[in-house]
């Protein structure tokens, strides 16, 4: 453990890269979660094609293919992106095409009769989808998203592999110093379970509140 | 005097299925129908094409002197526009057999909701007239309880409370006691009876349950394989029924 | 910048070669992820207390921490308790354990679709606990596990990559050698890409025709 101590300044810093990283792409994920989703849902052909050849393309191919990608095959093309947008967009790409299952998941477990009645009230549909279906389709996303962005979480260690000094990235290069290498592994896993804990708690919060009136056991 | 509801020579096809066949019906202003028939005969596909649920193939249905949809050479049916079916929608309420309350939002809220965003009356006066519909229908006391948190009858209620809050002209009830345990059937008979005694508002009611079809009629229509067989005062149709199949109907009802 | 086909030609047999160890990898760790899998929803259905908090917290952890981090825990941590596992052996048993929680979660899930109601039947009819799993239980909870099951399979292909990080010279860990070999990235890694895609395309339609062939006929869509 005197090791984990000695080094603790770069095992934060590498902590702050690795927030720095699961926060930027989770942001990614959620705009593409919903752009793609939404997009897949939609009555246009122009719409729903991209947004297929998206979902497949990257759910499809693996998320470190991606990386590498557009870490040392995209300069070739004459785009040169540094490493920490290259990790951001890798992961919150694919990760958003997982997300995009969600939203349409959770926007198809609106029952009919909710878009009916909203049709019976007068709603427009824009109202129909802010005011009934988005709010219950939250709900059930809450829990979801809290998921996905455990994934991203887990998925930001990758960017250790394109040089970027996140906590994974700060641990293999304690081990390859030191012989030592029990305490910092288990600190680092350690880490990690703390952060996704927060995340899982930060779900759960939103959820419950989002929950109101609709199970019996909330207000 | 021109009838509120009119269907004229109207035809609904789903693929093969024809529910609708060359069909006209009427009602006048203020007039309470009660429509029953065996199950598959398109009683509901009936309210729901008047709701803008369902479109028509063919033919022509007025609401209040105005069709629900443009009908060119009287067999295609052009698309609406947006603008023309919210006008359209306003003259109509719909309560279904399921309720379809808006779980995430209180009784109050589900009533006061349209009110406020549809009609853009201001948050005060919307939940104002919320309020004063839920006691009409004997909630005042359960205004902050989410739809989870009541009985059938009383979302039936809240369900009536939130169309009427919309002041339609014409009121579409789909089996709405239906889904209820039969001892909570009369809390909803209750309220759609104190309804029935406003003479402008229009009621097309479909039910199973003879006793609401007397409760409310002012005519029955004995409807099957998309067609009106017999009709006239509860009286006479469920009482006293001319037809061999209204008969037959009567009795498989009565059994149950 | 252009893509050459003459050096896509040339790196093919390299890159299946190495396509045949990501496979491999995927099936050993998929294997393994199945019976870890089982031993943890066991414990979670244990009868004694810790025993469950320890398989349920087991699960979380494994979850919840990188497949990375983990690889290199087995990797450099236990030589030192006097365990040496070859570089594939040892990511095999990273992803069969990592994948094992979540095939413990789908295993679980399965086993609560099964209604109540079907255990008190059982139970009615006097089936001891394990005749209740084998002829009532299992029957039941199978049809909705099989495709969880296929898609931890595919994202466990998805993974292999991650193996490379301890030399284990799958695809990922090729296309990267090559490219570096030659200071030509584009066309190693693109193919490796492609090669991916392929794999979990083709994966898709085996897993549905496996989940058609072990599903009873009342299920059937
Ligand atoms: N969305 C749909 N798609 C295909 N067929 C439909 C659809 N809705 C209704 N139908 C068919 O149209 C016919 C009339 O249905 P409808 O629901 O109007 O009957 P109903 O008189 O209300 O019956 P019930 O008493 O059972 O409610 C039935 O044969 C039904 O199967
Ligand atoms: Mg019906």
């Amino acid at each position: 453990m005197q090791i984990v101590w000695e080094y603790r300044q770069l095992l934060l810093g590498g902590v702050r890269i690795t927030l720095i990283v699961t926060v930027l792409a989770a942001v990614v994920a959620v705009l593409m979660s919903f752009a793609s989703g939404l997009a897949r849902e939609s009555r246009h052909r122009i719409l729903r094609v991209p947004a297929i050849i998206y979902v497949e393309l990257f759910r499809g191919t693996s998320l470190l293919a991606q990386l590498f990608w557009l870490f040392f095959v995209l300069p070739s093309f004459g785009i040169e992106l540094p490493a920490l947008a290259c990790g951001v967009l890798a992961i919150g790409l694919c990760n958003g095409a997982y997300g995009s299952e969600i939203v349409r998941g959770a926007l198809r477990s609106v029952p009919r009769g909710q878009r009916e009645a909203a049709i019976a009230l007068n709603y427009s549909p824009a109202q129909s989808f802010r005011l009934i279906v988005l709010p219950q389709a939250a709900r059930v996303m809450a829990p979801l998203f809290g998921s996905l962005f455990i994934e991203i979480l887990k998925a930001s260690s990758l960017v250790s592999l394109i040089t970027l000094p996140d906590l994974t990235f700060q641990a293999k290069n304690i081990i390859l110093v030191h012989l030592n290498t029990t305490a910092v592994l288990s600190t680092v896993l350690v880490v990690y379970f703390v952060i996704a804990l927060f995340i899982s708690g930060g779900a759960q919060r939103i959820e419950r509140a989002l929950s109101r009136g609709v199970d019996h056991t909330a207000g | 005097m021109m009838p509120m509801v009119r269907f004229e020579n109207v035809t609904k096809r789903f693929g093969a299925t024809v529910v609708l066949d060359a069909f006209d019906f009427e009602a006048a202003r203020g007039e309470k129908v009660v429509l029953i028939g065996p199950s598959g005969s398109g009683k509901s596909t009936l309210l729901r094409m008047l709701m803008t649920l369902e479109r028509i193939d063919a033919g022509m249905v007025m609401i209040d002197g105005e069709a629900l949809w443009y009908v060119r050479d009287g067999a295609d049916v052009e698309p609406v526009t947006q603008a023309h079916l919210h006008h359209m929608r306003a003259k109509v309420g719909m309560v279904f057999q399921h309720f379809n309350l808006f779980p995430h939002m209180t009784a109050l809220q589900n009533v006061a909701n349209a009110p406020r965003h549809v009609l853009g009356k201001p948050k005060a006066e919307a939940e104002a007239l919320a309020e004063m519909l839920l006691r009409k229908v004997g909630l005042g006391d359960k205004l902050s309880s989410y739809p989870a948190r009541l009985s059938g009858g009383q979302q039936q209620r809240v369900a009536i409370a939130r169309a009427m809050a919309m002041e339609p002209k014409v009121m579409l009830f789909d089996e709405v006691t239906s889904a209820l345990d039969p001892e909570l059937v009369g809390e909803v008979l209750d309220v759609m009876r104190a309804l029935s005694v406003e003479r402008d508002l229009t009621m097309l009611i479909v039910t199973h349950q003879m006793g609401v079809a007397r409760a409310l009629a002012d005519r029955v229509c004995f409807f099957e394989k998309g067609a009106i067989v017999e009709q006239g005062p509860p009286e006479q149709v469920i009482d006293d029924p001319v037809h061999a199949r209204t008969q037959s109907f009567l009795r498989a009802v009565r059994l149950t | 910048m252009e893509f050459s086909f003459d050096l896509l030609w040339e790196i093919l047999p390299q890159l299946l070669r190495a396509t045949v160890v990501t496979i491999e990898a995927t099936l050993a760790g998929f294997a393994i992820s199945l019976i870890v899998g089982l031993v943890m929803v066991s414990g979670m259905r244990a009868r004694q207390r810790w025993l469950r908090f320890l398989s349920r917290f087991a699960m979380e952890f494994l979850r919840a921490t990188p497949l990375l981090v983990q690889v290199y825990f087995l990797f450099f941590v236990l030589p030192g308790f006097g365990i040496t596992l070859s570089p594939f052996l040892t990511g095999v048993t990273a992803l069969g354990l990592h994948y094992g929680a979540y095939a413990a979660e789908a295993y679980r899930a399965g086993l609560e679709s099964v209604p109540r109601g079907q255990w008190e039947a059982a139970v009615s009819l006097n089936y001891s606990r394990l005749a209740a799993y084998r002829h009532i239980v299992l029957p039941q909870a199978l049809p909705p596990i099989v495709p969880s099951l296929g898609n931890i399979a595919i994202s466990m292909l998805k993974d292999t990559p991650i193996l490379a990080a301890v030399t284990v010279t799958e695809l990922m860990f090729v296309a990267n050698e090559i490219g570096s070999e030659r200071f030509q990235y584009t066309e190693p890694v693109t193919a490796a890409a492609l090669i991916y895609l392929v794999l979990s395309l083709a994966a898709a339609p085996l897993i549905n025709f496996i989940d058609r062939r072990l599903r009873p006929e009342e299920t059937r869509a």
